[in-house]
């Protein structure tokens, strides 16, 4: 069976992470950022899991590693989405830019 | 017996009566003050005439020499092992002496204080202020150890401020009381430096150590501090010209003198106290505790106390005769009389029949603390009584003061010195040291002498004859019990207090001194002293020109004089003019400019900087995200690519 080659994978990643910080810094929904981080981190989950299956068949660290990153990533969108919840409540809006008062 | 303990209630009761009068007086005590003052003082002055019939009588002789006995010594703060600050108290014949007249003579003003002040507002404290100078004086002159007598001197001079500003909603004694604190307070300067360069020298601050490393000819500190000079002269000499320096500042020496005049602001009581009787003399107390060294080791330093003493002496007997506050006339004969006493010790010489000096000048302290606290005492007496300091507004009160022009005569007589009043015997003793020694010391201070009965007639036949009175109003009489009280036994003391056998008691090697009296030599100095009163009386005893027309025809001197040499415009010359002007504003210019400037600077520079970069603090968090993800990428290249 052939093998996909590694650079076809990492250039999967690569564009699924910029394509993440790209969303980050552009929308301004935080729903739509927050789906951002998500890309951000699976695209992190990719490259651990090719990385661990090219250079060291025999172990598993890598996919341990993506699973951590995956039940975290749950606990954080909760939490976020929590987080939006309230914002929604006192703001009235999930715009990003209508926080800006919190800095105080 | 002389148990340390008993000896520091001598000091802790005016303490002790000043912080309850302090924390309280006014709130509880009121009118009492002046009685629980009093009881402490009256306590205090009880245990010192205890002490000093033990010390003299009793214990303090061994073989015929007066010991000095460290009755209590407490180490207060310890520097190296040689080096500490202690609290005692030493018992020699001087501070026996010393704390005699100072309680007594405080015993006296308190007493009278009682009358004298009564109804002022501020009655309490003005007693608390009374018994913090009591405890400050006593401690002086019981130290042990020459930092503790530095303490005490400022404690005196704190409480000398205090009284004198007493009456603080008066311009004058506000100016009055910061004169004297600065001057003083300069001359202390010079103390302090002194004592450096003492204590350096001979690494200890203990008197008694002190004078033994300082005398003793084989001793390596004396060699070690007469072999280092600065500008020509020893160590040693600078150290003992500049405790002088700060003697010669609160004894009001030439040219240190400009404060005492005007501390006569302070109310009468406290000038007889503290600015004729006590506080004053602390110089001259100085130099007698430090004698040994200035008259074994420094001569020169010596001949420097000397002509200082004399020449305040002269100058201020010449000021004295034109003034006409009759308080100032009396600041003026007190800082002859300490001249006196200051050039008494410069020509006498340590031990023996040449320590005769020595002993004069403690014998002049003694009975001169009794008669001129007696005149300031008489004088607050006729200033209560006319409402007024000038010569001008009295005249003609003997028939309304019997009893104050009495002891005030006799008073005059005692500084006059005319036998048989305590002053001629002392003033007999110190001329015939000066005579023995200095023959141009001795003629000036007998011409001194000749002025002194001037002026101090000129004074009393001022106040007590003259014009008649004439009074407005009726009159309170003479003064209550407490006034009169305290005039009636300081004239007694002023007439017996010269036939004590003071050299018995006070000399500068501790042995017994034989003084006996010349008469042959004693005719001179009582003829002057005469002359000078009949020349006061045919002056001023009826109201006449002849004195006017003498002021007239030596114009221009007796301007000078009157006008106290117009020394105090040369120190207002001297400190607005040229140290203000010289050194005062450009410092403020520096200060102001460079200093404040470079500080102005930083903050200008911070908030400039803050201005700019807070707009990077937006609120935005995709910005912040920006940042951070630049922030990494810069990392990056730093770390993988810049420093491989």
């Amino acid at each position: 069976m052939n093998q996909i080659p590694l650079e076809h994978i990492l250039f999967v990643s690569t564009a699924l992470f910029f394509i993440g910080v790209y969303g980050f810094f552009t929308r301004k929904n935080m729903i739509m950022m927050l789906m951002s981080v998500e890309l951000i981190l699976n695209s992190v989950n990719i490259n651990f899991i090719t990385f661990n299956k090219y250079l060291f068949p025999d172990k598993l660290n890598g996919v341990f590693f993506s699973i951590f990153i995956i039940v975290i990533a749950a606990a954080e969108a909760a939490v976020a989405i929590a987080i939006i919840i309230n914002l929604y409540r006192s703001h009235n809006s999930i715009d990003v830019d209508d926080t800006n008062e919190m800095k105080y | 017996m002389l148990e340390g303990k008993v000896i520091s209630l001598i000091i802790l009761l005016p303490l002790i009566s000043f912080l309850i009068l302090g924390f309280f007086g006014r709130r509880y005590f009121k009118t009492f003050s002046g009685i629980v003052g009093t009881t402490s003082i009256f306590a205090s002055a009880l245990l010192s005439l205890i002490t000093a019939y033990q010390y003299f009588f009793v214990v303090g002789q061994v073989n015929g020499v007066y010991q000095k006995i460290i009755a209590l010594k407490y180490t207060w703060l310890q520097f190296t092992p040689n080096i500490s600050i202690d609290l005692g108290i030493i018992l020699d014949p001087i501070s026996v002496m010393m704390i005699v007249v100072v309680t007594f003579i405080s015993l006296m003003v308190h007493v009278y204080s009682l009358g004298y002040m009564k109804g002022e507002d501020r009655f309490s404290v003005y007693y608390s202020f009374l018994s913090l100078f009591t405890f400050s004086m006593l401690g002086l002159v019981l130290a042990c150890n020459i930092f503790q007598i530095y303490i005490f001197w400022e404690l005196v001079g704190v409480s000398s401020f205090l009284l004198i500003g007493f009456y603080y909603d008066k311009p004058s004694a506000v100016a009055a009381s910061k004169k004297a604190f600065i001057v003083t307070r300069f001359a202390d300067l010079g103390f302090l430096i002194g004592i450096l360069i003492l204590s350096f020298n001979a690494e200890t601050l203990d008197f008694e150590t002190l004078i033994q490393r300082l005398t003793s000819p084989e001793s390596n500190f004396l060699k070690g501090i007469v072999a280092s000079s600065f500008l020509g002269f020893s160590a040693l000499s600078w150290g003992l010209v500049l405790v002088f320096m700060g003697g010669a500042g609160k004894s009001a020496m030439f040219p240190l003198h400009i404060w005492l005049p005007d501390a006569m602001e302070g109310p009468t009581p406290v000038s007889a106290l503290i600015h004729a009787a006590t506080m004053v003399v602390a110089g001259v107390y100085l130099v007698a505790r430090l004698f040994p060294i200035y008259a074994l080791s420094c001569p020169g330093a010596l001949h420097v106390v000397a002509y200082v003493g004399i020449f305040s002496s002269l100058f201020a007997a010449i000021i004295a005769c034109t003034q006409t506050d009759i308080k100032r006339v009396l600041a003026f004969s007190t800082m002859s009389q300490i001249g006196f006493m200051m050039f008494a010790l410069g020509v006498s010489s340590y031990g023996g029949e040449n320590g005769l000096g020595y002993m004069a000048s403690m014998f002049h302290l003694f009975t001169h603390a009794m008669f001129k606290a007696l005149l300031f005492l008489g004088a607050g007496a006729v200033i209560h009584y006319v409402h007024s300091n000038e010569i001008k507004d009295m005249g003609g009160l003997r028939k309304f003061m019997p009893i104050t022009h009495l002891t005030f005569l006799i008073a005059c007589l005692a500084i006059a010195g005319i036998p048989p009043f305590a002053g001629f015997f002392s003033k007999e003793e110190i001329l015939s040291a000066a005579f023995q020694s200095n023959p141009v010391i001795f003629y000036l201070a007998i011409a001194t002498a000749g002025i002194t009965a001037f002026y101090m007639f000129r004074l009393y036949f001022s106040i007590f004859w003259n014009k008649e009175a004439h009074l407005h109003g009726e009159h309170h009489g003479e003064g209550s019990g407490t006034m009169l009280l305290p005039l009636v036994i300081l004239g007694v003391c002023s007439i017996v207090a010269g036939f004590v056998p003071f050299g018995k008691f006070v000399s500068s090697d501790g042995a017994e001194l034989h003084t006996e009296m010349h008469l042959t030599f004693s005719i001179a100095p009582v003829l002057i002293a005469l002359g000078g009163i009949f020349l006061a009386m045919s002056f001023y005893k009826n109201a006449n020109e002849k004195a006017n027309n003498i002021s007239v025809a030596l114009k221009g001197i007796y301007t000078y004089a009157y006008n106290k040499f117009y020394f105090d415009e040369i120190y207002l010359f001297i400190t607005k003019k040229l140290i203000f002007n010289l050194i005062g504003r450009p410092a403020a210019w520096f200060d102001k400019n460079i200093v404040d400037g470079f500080i102005n600077l930083l903050a200008t520079l911070t908030q400039e900087i803050s201005d700019t970069i807070k707009g990077m603090q937006s609120g935005r968090v995709q910005n912040y995200a920006i940042y951070f993800f630049f922030g990494i990428i810069g990392f990056v290249i730093l770390f993988i690519f810049l420093l491989k």
